[in-house]
């Protein structure tokens, strides 16, 4: 019985408690997300933003998950039923899914997996099919186009996203993140040698995530709501938790890349006296808040500036920068890969 | 030159970056948003507002009933019946304003010889029926009593110009 416990309850209850100490305080930060862009937005606009539901309006963001809840889920009377409920669903549990190779602090992380990179970039390329589903179900012409913009701009997006996660693979020498992280503890922040392609990387989490200004498949002007015209109730706000995850895990997916993920600015008293976890968080806060920020300064793209940014300018860019970051790495010799081999 | 320029601007995003300065400026400028349930504000005192009747200060109804507010009414919102009271004088026996009908041009209170019928500083009247917004006599005199004072000093200081 004891054995039975130990090798097979136990384990269970273990990652249950990983998932839920993750998947909460997410879903708290991802309603607060909210609040901050409302906030910030209104800031740059000179408005006050929301502050009348509890003290600054802290209390917003749940006023606004209990409306949506107690309203009616209507699901129009041409939608594919079955697609139309699951797609919310999929992108909302794409968003969670995503955070288990994420490493929050040294060690801290749910599964440390050797491929955790790719798993991240296979899982955030997933997320258009729930977007995909949800046009192609709603049968409406709106959401269709919002779709199929949606779909051709992650897909657009992805391959120079992937290009510079191969700069940094090179430069660290390994797909896993949390060696990702420790290779810079040794070295720089990836940010200094590779600023240009942190530049590019953020632009294309900019296209990714569907914000502005590539909100395309959401355009109001153009397309009501894009993919979630139909939508209401909990499934609408399915696809914003979904929507508002996702930047949150650009934003850590480029802190791990680019600033250093856990490890303090500089390894000196009083920044290392921080735990690392909140050092992650400071860095994914500061990273939304130029989210929000280019929301609030820059109009949408029309669509085929948008493609034309996407494959004729970040990919050209993004393909020389592998070519010239892995020649760099073996003219100088400085290939991590090669310098564990010459160490065996 | 110009496309050398240009070349060197749209690479180093200089366009882009100064955009987002100056947005970042006017992160931290004071804000502009009146607090509205809180703060309100400034009127001027011709502000063509809730309606109400006025009394004379011995409690009497200024109103004596000549209809020439309900005939200039461009959407025929006033509705009005007298008759002449117990004591001889002619009084109102029905004063209606239709709210709903009401485009608030302030005819009526131009039109009033007695400056019964006038338009207050009042605009927070909304009310979740549609009847509540047919006024009767009874609900504009009401209005008339609890607004006096401001109703008095913003005659006081129009009249010049009228």
């Amino acid at each position: 019985m004891v054995e039975f416990w130990w090798t097979y309850i136990w384990p269970v209850i273990w990652i249950l408690l990983q998932i839920l100490a993750i998947v909460v305080p997410l879903l708290v930060g991802v309603a607060y997300l909210t609040y901050a862009e409302r906030k910030v937005i209104g800031a740059m606009h000179l408005r006050r933003g929301p502050n009348v539901v509890g003290p600054y309006g802290l209390l917003q963001p749940l006023a606004d998950g209990a409306k949506l809840f107690f309203k009616e889920t209507v699901i129009p009377s041409g939608a594919n039923r079955v697609v139309f409920v699951m797609a919310p669903m999929i992108t909302f549990s794409l968003s969670l899914v995503a955070w288990a190779v994420i490493p929050l602090g040294d060690g801290l992380v749910v599964a440390d997996i050797n491929v955790g990179i790719l798993y991240l970039f296979a899982i955030s390329s997933l997320g258009v099919y729930g977007i995909l589903m949800a046009g192609w179900a709603s049968n409406s012409k709106y959401a269709f186009l919002g779709a199929i913009r949606s779909a051709a701009q992650m897909v657009s997006y992805e391959v120079s996203m992937g290009f510079i996660i191969i700069t940094v693979l090179l430069v660290a020498g390994s797909l896993n993140l949390s060696d990702i992280v420790n290779a810079q503890k040794e070295s720089v922040w990836f940010v200094i040698p590779l600023f240009p392609m942190f530049v590019i990387f953020f632009i294309s989490t900019l296209a990714e995530t569907n914000r502005h200004p590539f909100d395309l498949p959401e355009a109001e002007a153009e397309l009501v709501a894009g993919y979630n015209v139909e939508y209401s109730s909990m499934t609408f706000a399915l696809f914003f938790l979904g929507e508002y995850a996702n930047m949150i895990l650009m934003c850590g997916m480029t802190t791990i890349l680019f600033f250093g993920g856990w490890l303090p600015p500089v390894d000196i008293a009083p920044f290392n006296w921080l735990p690392g976890p909140l050092w992650f968080i400071i860095k994914i806060c500061m990273l939304l808040f130029v989210f929000l920020w280019v929301r609030a300064t820059f109009p949408r793209y029309r669509y085929d500036q948008l493609m034309r940014l996407g494959w004729k300018v970040f990919l050209p860019i993004s393909l020389a920068a592998v070519v010239i970051v892995g020649g760099v790495v073996v003219a100088f010799d400085i290939s991590p890969l090669a310098n564990a081999a010459a160490a065996k | 030159m110009s496309v050398l320029d240009r070349g060197i601007k749209s690479i180093f995003l200089a366009e882009l970056v100064s955009g987002m300065a100056l947005t970042l400026s006017y992160f931290f400028k004071q804000k502009v948003t009146l607090n509205y349930p809180y703060e309100k504000g400034p009127l001027s005192p011709r502000f063509r507002g809730e309606h109400a009747l006025r009394r004379y200060p011995n409690g009497e109804e200024r109103c004596i009933a000549c209809k020439l507010c309900e005939a200039i009414c461009p959407a025929q919102a006033i509705t009005i019946e007298a008759e002449p009271r117990d004591d001889g004088s002619r009084r109102t026996t029905r004063y209606d304003i239709d709210m709903v009908k009401c485009i608030y041009c302030g005819y009526c209170q131009e039109a009033c010889p007695v400056d019964a019928i006038v338009e207050g500083p009042n605009f927070e009247f909304a009310t979740e029926t549609r009847e509540e917004l047919l006024y009767n006599k009874e609900k504009l005199l009401t209005n008339g009593d609890r607004w006096e004072t401001e109703l008095a000093a913003r005659l006081e200081m129009t009249a010049p110009y009228r």
